[in-house]
């Protein structure tokens, strides 16, 4: 056995861009502290070069995610949480790490973010029977509504939940077919750095979920009025400026845009609101006729 | 070989319009207390009648209005009795369908065929159809306890007064919410029509209020702070121009803009039905239509032949006056309009495309433009990229089926699309690959209260029509 005086090996955070690990191309990085204010990590700081970056994988994984089908992204989904499953332990340290709670409540959180990918990969050939149907339209038309996928989602982690209000955000966007590029909690990023490891072994298509870190306040204005981004998630944006600021920008492109929910319950069996959010109803005529 | 038709001028007897005309705020006609202002009929240019202008005062009182009905009444009444009023309006509709078709006409410039066939009609429809959701919404999949989101502000374009105005209205009233409704400035007398059917139908006051004007109106009706839901359809210009207004606001939020869709027509099309769905797609009501289709991608083998058989076509349309039963093409809604057509297709000439309009005689007053076709269109020209909203269609080719979606595709709009091949597959597949909310296979421009319209990218968001058109109006308990 291996005496407790081994000097561990650190692990240097860096961002996840189109499948890879790449560090910040500006070469920044920023203090992570736990709550009692002590050293954990130098984090990758994402400058507005690696969120333009990120578009141009987020825009080649949409390609390929957006064409596999409904029961393959379900299987991809539920890989996600038997990586995830396998990290738990990680997960739970980092949590009681950037969050200051007990093991009992960082175990609680872990687990509920690991069935809430598990729900989500339930949905992803369901969905669509939900959200999409026939319409008895009067004429001899046959007639169907279905939902497809809006495109390159760019979203906001909240700041207070590190891992399961992360997974409640991007779970149901990629679910849906969109790919994202997700902006971790600035102050609590460890959780999400960990998970973009259970990703890149998950059979995620590359660029399919792209994760930075940094400050949402200087990275999302350049996602927000980016012409290759089809939507915005806010849900981490409590700053009403920010918010406003964000909002202008997105109707350059006519942007589609959540902005963050009032008290949210991250715990509650969610409703299919984020599913809807990124989706596009396209409907579909043809004459009956013999 | 031309037939020759005697006039078949519908009577525009049915109608009494007033000379003045108030704004329709709780319920009753009250004047304005801006500079009132006159709507003509684009066919003649007669002013048909004076129309107030609301100001800042009188947007105050419309939202105040819906507010207090909203708070005391509308809210609280049970989905049933909601819903029985929406029958009364659809009901009401009906029987006064003549008198309504003939108007929007005059205040238009449609031809009378397809206000009385097409957007009268559907109008009733559209009522008849929310008026069953209204106590059923907990079954329409917005969770067990959906609820409406209060005043709804409305703002709808002039190519379809009446029809816009139902739209919007019907699903609103229907989820439980209260309207203010402002018609364009050009075809406002349709919606005021509709507002005396809203006082027939004994519809609490306040819950539909009607404001005419400009769009400083419905600025400040979009800018009001007691407004929780804007819903707009009209330019994309002006629907980024509403997102950036209430950005920051909560206030929730739904755009039917601008479009500039692919008609796709294979080698192994029904030819002649495809012609009779390309001047569908693109003469129906002048070309004034969101969802027109206006690029028109012919497979190259059947290009010149499909080009000759729509010019055989055309020339068989007849453009003049709009309440002649057999007018198929009416006027140019407007001046500024017809401006920006004539603008646009010289655009398509300096370019180097080819144009094309059979002969046909345009009347000496009023607002008149030829169908015209262009083709040698290259996908760079202005015609190709920029919704001219007239009868004015550019035609480019395409050999296989990725080329087509690539040029379908390459557009920031996305509303609709057509696809005419008699092969299943490829329907499926075009369907599937072409990013656009409404796609027409083997026929084109079809509208029905049940089926949900709205765009893809910069053609807007939300939905209306069908189950899914609810969710504009609906908000329910959500946990995160």
């Amino acid at each position: 056995m291996i005496g407790n005086d081994r000097v561990e090996v650190r692990k240097t955070h860096k961002l996840f861009v189109g499948g890879a690990f790449p560090r910040s191309e500006s070469g920044r990085t920023y203090e992570v502290v736990n709550t009692q204010g002590e050293f954990l990590a130098n984090v990758a700081k994402a400058s507005r070069k690696d969120a333009r970056d990120a578009v141009i994988a987020a825009r080649t994984g949409f390609n390929a995610w957006s064409k596999s089908t409904a029961y393959n992204r379900g299987q991809v989904l539920y890989r996600i949480a038997e990586v995830m499953e396998g990290r738990k332990d990680q997960f739970i340290n980092d949590i009681k790490d950037a969050e200051g709670i007990s093991n009992k409540k960082a175990t609680a959180q872990t687990d509920q973010a690991i069935d809430r990918v598990v729900w989500y990969a339930g949905w992803a050939d369901k969905y669509a029977q939900v959200l999409g149907n026939t319409n008895p339209v009067s004429g001899p038309f046959f007639n169907f509504s279905i939902p497809e996928p809006t495109g390159v989602v760019a979203a906001v982690a909240p700041q207070d939940s590190s891992l399961l209000g992360l997974i409640s955000v991007v779970a149901p966007i990629v679910t849906t077919g969109n790919s994202v590029i997700l902006i971790a909690s600035m102050n609590s990023p460890i959780p999400a750095i960990t998970l973009s490891e259970c990703l890149a072994t998950s059979d995620v298509i590359a660029g399919n979920i792209n994760i930075l870190t940094g400050d949402p306040a200087e990275i999302m204005p350049s996602l927000a009025n980016h012409g290759d981004v089809n939507a915005l998630d806010l849900t981490g944006i409590t700053d009403p400026e920010l918010q406003r600021e964000l909002e202008i920008e997105a109707a350059g492109t006519v942007k589609r845009v959540r902005t963050a929910p009032k008290s949210p319950d991250w715990y509650a069996t969610p409703s299919l609101s984020r599913l809807r959010a990124f989706t596009e109803v396209k409907t579909v005529w043809h004459p009956m006729g013999i | 070989m031309t037939f020759q038709y005697a006039p078949a001028p519908e009577s525009s007897a049915i109608v009494n319009i007033k000379s003045s005309n108030g704004l329709f705020i709780n319920g009753q006609f009250t004047p304005g207390h801006g500079t009132p202002f006159k709507t003509i009929n684009p066919a003649t240019e007669e002013v048909l009648a004076e129309i107030s202008q609301a100001n800042q005062e009188d947007v105050d009182a419309a939202v105040l209005a819906a507010r207090r009905t909203y708070d005391k009444t509308w809210s609280k009444m049970s989905g049933r009795d909601r819903g029985k009023y929406l029958f009364r309006i659809a009901r009401l509709i009906q029987e006064r369908a003549r008198e309504f078709a003939v108007l929007e006409t005059m205040d238009n410039g449609k031809p009378i065929k397809e206000s009385r066939d097409v957007d009268i009609p559907i109008a009733a429809a559209h009522f008849f159809y929310h008026a069953g959701w209204a106590d059923k919404l907990e079954f329409a999949g917005f969770g067990n306890n959906p609820r409406s989101l209060g005043v709804a502000a409305q703002i709808i374009p002039w190519n379809f007064p009446l029809l816009m105005l139902a739209w919007k209205i019907a699903p609103a009233l229907a989820t439980g919410n209260t309207v203010v409704l402002k018609p364009a400035e050009t075809t406002p007398l349709t919606a005021l029509l509709f507002a005396e059917i809203c006082q027939q139908a004994d519809l609490p006051p306040g819950v539909v209020n009607i404001l005419t004007g400009d769009g400083e109106t419905g600025r400040m009706l979009v800018e009001h702070p007691d407004v929780n839901k804007i819903a707009f359809t009209g330019s994309t210009a002006v629907g980024q121009a509403i997102q950036r207004q209430i950005a920051g606001s909560n206030k929730r939020l739904t755009l039917e803009l601008g479009g500039k869709a692919a008609n796709i027509v294979f080698e192994d099309a029904p030819i002649d039905q495809a012609v009779e769905g390309i001047v569908n797609g693109i003469y129906f009501n002048q070309g004034h239509v969101c969802c027109a289709g206006s690029r028109l991608l012919l497979q190259e083998s059947i290009a010149e032949q499909t080009i000759e058989s729509l010019k055989r076509r055309l020339q068989t349309l007849r453009l003049g006056d709009p309440l002649d039963k057999n007018t198929d093409i009416g006027a140019i809604n407007s001046r500024e309009q017809l401006n920006r057509i004539i603008d646009l297709t010289k655009s398509g000439e300096d370019e180097g495309a080819q144009r094309w309009s059979p002969d046909c005689v345009l009347p000496e007053k009023g607002f008149w433009f030829a169908p015209t076709v262009f083709t040698n269109v290259t996908q760079a020209h202005r015609i190709a990229r920029e919704e001219i909203f007239g009868p004015v269609l550019s035609v480019l080719t395409f050999r296989t089926p990725d080329e087509a979606i690539e040029k379908a595709n390459n557009t920031p709009y996305g509303l609709s699309a057509g696809i005419w091949t008699e092969k299943g597959s490829r329907i499926l597949a075009m369907a599937n690959k072409v990013r656009a909310g409404v796609v027409w296979a083997n026929t084109f421009n079809r509208f029905d209260p049940a089926s949900p319209f709205g765009g893809y990218k910069e053609s807007g968001f939300g939905r209306e029509g069908g189950v899914q058109g609810l969710g504009a109006y609906l908000t329910s308990e959500e946990s995160s």
